[in-house]
C-alpha cells in the first residue's frame, strides 16, 4: 500500500490529476462493470457525503449532537418541491430554487438552534431528535385544511434540474458519448461535494472553527476567551442546515418524488453512523463513512440472490442481515477504533487512553466533562 | 486611575449568601490580591465580575462602564480576562493553537473570509499565528508550542493558561490561584512574570493563598471570610489586622 501512495504523497500535483481522472471516469466504470443502478447507488453516496459533510459540522466541529438533521434535508426537498411541481404550479429554475432551499434549511437551523443553546449532550439530542420527527409529522399531515405537503402520498413530478438548454433528468447525447440521467446528476453532485467539502476544510482551519473546536473542548473556558458561544453555536447549526437544505434540493430534483418517508428519525441516526463509523471531524473519514454505509447495504442485496442460487430458496432476508451487519461494524468499530475508521488529529487525541500516572494527575485537574 | 470597581456584590445561590455587599477598587498598573480562607467567596467573586454568574445585586463596573450585566465575552472584548482556579485548557489542542483561539476576541475573520481566504483573512491568520508564538515566548513556553495542553507539566500549563488570556490583550488580567501547588522555586519564577506583566502595562488581580507570595508582590490586598471583606489595605497593614489573624487562624479577634 505504501509503495503505491508515497510516490503520490510526493508528487501531489499527479496525485491529484490521478483522483479527478478517477472522479471523472467513476461512472463509466461503475455503469459497464456493475450495470447503471449502481450509478444510481453512486449519486446517493454522493448525496449522503453531502449530508454528511453538513451534519460533522454540527456534530464533528461544534460538538452539538443533532439527532434530527435529516428535518433540513427534509425541509430542502419540500422547497425544491413547492418551487418546482405542478403542486403550485411553480416552475422556477434550479439556480434560484436551490439557494433559497438552503437558506430556507439554514433559518430553520437558527430556529432550532436558538432554543436549544443551554442544552448540552443527551438534553440537546433528545430535543433535536423531537424537531426532526415534528418535521417528519407536519409533512405527513399538512394536506388538509390547505393542501401543503400533500400528506402521506407525497409530492410528485418535481422539475429535474435544467441547466441552459440541458436537462438532467433525460439521457444526454453529446459527440458519440451516452449520458444517462443518473451520469448527469453524478456530475452535478460531484461538484456539490467538491464545493462542500471546500468550504467546510476552509472553515475548519480559521478563526471559525477554532471558535467551535474550543466550544466544543470547554465551553466556559471558549466564552472566556471572548467567544460569542451562543452566535457560533448557532452558526453552526445554519452551516451545517445549509449543506442539509442543499441536499434535499438536489434529492427532490433526482428523484422527482418525495414523501415523509424519506425523512424518518432512521435517516437522520444513519448520517450520524457515517460520520461516526468514518471519524467525527475529519472530511476524509465522513466521505468514507458515508460512501461505505450506502454502498454495503446495497451490495448485500446480492446475498439473497446468493442463496437462491446455491440453496433454492431465500434463508436469511438480505435487509435483516443489513441490520445485523451494520450493528456488529459499529460494535467492532467502538471496539478497535473508537475514533472512526479516519479520525481527525485532535478526535483521536480525546477518544486515546490515558495512561501513566503523571497524565491521569492531569486529566484530573480538567474538569471539561462537568 | 480606578480600573475596576466592585460596589455591593451580593450573590445568593438559594439562601446562602457567597457573597455580602462586597466592595473593593482595583487601580490601575498596580497588582491587587484578593485572600481568604477555602469557601470564603473568592472564586464566586471573579465569577461574578467576570460574568459566568450573575450577582443577585450589586454593580461592577469596569472604567466607569458598569458590566455585571455583561456576557463573558463583552467583558474580555472590554479587556477583563481571567484563568481558572482548576485550569481551564483545550486539552486536545496544542499550546500554540490554546494561545490562538484566545486572539479571537481581537479578530473578525467572518464565515465568507474564512471560505474565500482573502488577502486580509490570510494576513489575520498570520498575525494570529504569530502573536501566539510571541505570547508563548513571553511565558517561557517558546518550545513548547507543539506539545499537547494536557502533555505539559502542572506548571507549564498554568504558564499557557496566562499566554492564553494575554492573547485576549487584557487591561486587567484576573489569575485565580495561579501558584497553586508549585514549588517554591516555580513560585518564585511566577512571581518574576507578574511583575513583567506589570511592567507591561497590565493590571493584576490574583487570587492566592500563599500569603508569603501575595504579601512580597502585591500593592494591595483584601481579605474575604465567609463572603465578606474583612479588611483590605497595604500588604503589612492586612497581615497585622486582627481581624485577617482571626480569620486566617481561628479563635476571637
Amino acid at each position: 500500500m505504501n509503495r503505491v501512495l508515497e510516490p503520490l504523497r510526493a508528487r501531489p500535483l499527479l496525485a491529484f490529476a490521478l483522483l479527478a481522472a478517477l472522479l471523472a471516469a467513476l461512472p463509466f466504470l461503475v455503469g459497464a462493470g456493475l450495470g447503471n443502478s449502481w450509478v444510481r447507488v453512486l449519486d446517493f453516496a454522493l448525496l449522503y457525503v453531502l449530508l454528511a459533510i453538513g451534519l460533522n459540522i454540527v456534530v464533528g466541529y461544534a460538538g452539538l449532537l443533532d439527532l434530527g438533521y435529516i428535518a433540513f434535508y427534509a425541509l430542502g426537498a419540500y422547497l425544491y418541491a413547492w418551487l418546482a411541481s405542478p403542486h403550485f404550479g411553480l416552475h422556477l429554475p434550479f439556480w434560484a430554487v436551490l439557494p433559497i432551499g438552503a437558506a430556507f434549511a439554514g433559518l430553520f437551523g437558527v430556529l432550532l438552534g436558538a432554543p436549544t443553546l443551554r442544552l448540552r449532550g443527551d438534553y440537546l439530542a433528545i430535543v433535536t431528535l423531537g424537531f426532526g420527527e415534528i418535521i417528519r409529522i407536519f409533512m405527513n399531515n399538512l394536506n388538509a385544511p390547505f393542501n401543503l405537503t400533500n400528506g402521506p402520498q407525497g409530492m410528485n413530478l418535481i422539475d429535474p434540474v435544467k441547466l441552459g438548454g440541458l436537462s438532467f433528468g433525460k439521457t444526454l447525447h453529446f459527440h458519440g458519448l451516452t449520458l444517462p440521467s443518473t451520469y448527469l446528476y453524478y456530475y452535478l453532485f460531484l461538484a456539490f461535494t467538491l464545493l462542500a467539502m471546500f468550504v467546510a476544510l476552509r472553515l475548519r482551519d480559521s478563526r471559525i472553527g477554532r471558535a467551535w473546536a474550543a466550544i466544543r473542548e470547554d465551553e466556559i473556558a471558549a466564552a472566556a476567551m471572548g467567544i460569542n458561544t451562543r452566535d457560533m453555536k448557532l452558526l453552526a447549526f445554519a452551516m451545517g442546515a445549509t449543506f442539509g437544505g442543499l441536499a434535499g434540493g438536489l434529492f427532490a430534483a433526482f428523484q422527482g418524488f418525495i414523501s415523509p418517508e424519506s425523512f424518518t428519525l432512521w435517516e437522520s441516526i444513519l448520517v450520524l453512523c457515517m460520520i461516526v463509523l468514518g471519524g467525527m471531524g475529519n472530511i476524509p473519514g465522513v466521505i468514507l463513512g458515508a460512501v461505505l454505509l450506502t454502498v454495503i447495504p446495497e451490495a448485500l442485496r446480492y446475498i439473497g440472490d446468493l442463496q437462491r442460487a446455491t440453496l433454492g430458496h431465500v434463508v436469511v432476508d438480505p435487509s435483516d442481515l443489513r441490520m445485523l451487519l451494520f450493528g456488529t461494524a459499529l460494535v467492532a468499530m467502538m471496539l478497535f477504533r473508537p475514533a472512526g475508521l479516519l479520525p481527525s488529529r485532535q478526535r483521536k487525541r480525546e477518544f486515546a487512553a490515558e495512561d501513566g500516572v503523571a497524565a491521569q494527575e492531569q486529566s484530573s485537574l480538567y474538569d471539561t466533562k462537568a | 486611575m480606578t480600573l475596576l470597581s466592585v460596589e455591593n456584590i451580593t450573590k445568593r445561590f438559594g439562601g446562602l449568601a457567597a457573597l455580602e455587599e462586597v466592595s473593593l477598587s482595583v487601580q490601575a498598573g498596580e497588582i491587587y490580591g484578593l485572600i481568604g480562607p477555602n469557601g470564603a467567596g473568592k472564586t464566586t467573586l471573579f465569577n461574578c465580575m467576570t460574568g459566568l454568574y450573575t450577582a443577585t445585586s450589586g454593580v461592577v463596573r469596569l472604567e466607569d462602564v458598569e458590566v455585571q450585566a455583561l456576557k463573558p465575552h463583552q467583558i474580555v472584548k472590554r479587556g477583563f480576562a481571567r484563568t481558572f482556579q482548576n485550569i481551564r485548557l483545550f486539552a486536545n489542542m496544542s499550546a500554540l493553537e490554546n494561545v490562538m483561539v484566545g486572539r479571537h476576541a481581537r479578530t473578525h475573520a467572518s464565515v465568507i473570509g474564512a471560505v474565500l481566504r482573502c488577502r486580509k483573512t490570510r494576513a489575520e491568520e498570520a498575525g494570529i499565528r504569530e502573536r501566539a508564538q510571541e505570547l508563548l515566548r513571553y511565558v517561557g513556553l517558546a518550545n513548547k508550542s507543539r506539545s499537547l495542553a494536557s502533555h505539559l507539566s502542572y506548571g507549564d500549563q498554568r504558564r499557557l493558561e496566562i499566554a492564553r488570556a494575554l492573547a485576549t490583550e487584557p487591561r486587567l488580567l484576573a489569575l485565580d490561584e495561579p501558584v497553586a501547588g508549585m514549588n517554591p522555586n516555580e513560585r518564585g519564577r511566577m512571581g518574576e512574570l507578574f511583575r513583567k506583566l506589570r511592567e507591561g502595562g497590565v493590571t493584576l488581580l490574583l487570587i492566592e493563598h500563599d500569603v508569603k507570595l501575595v504579601m512580597g508582590l502585591c500593592d494591595r490586598v483584601a481579605v474575604l471570610d465567609y463572603g465578606r471583606k474583612i479588611a483590605e489595605g497595604r500588604a503589612e497593614e492586612v497581615r497585622n489586622d486582627p481581624a485577617v489573624i482571626a480569620a486566617y487562624l481561628g479563635g476571637e479577634a
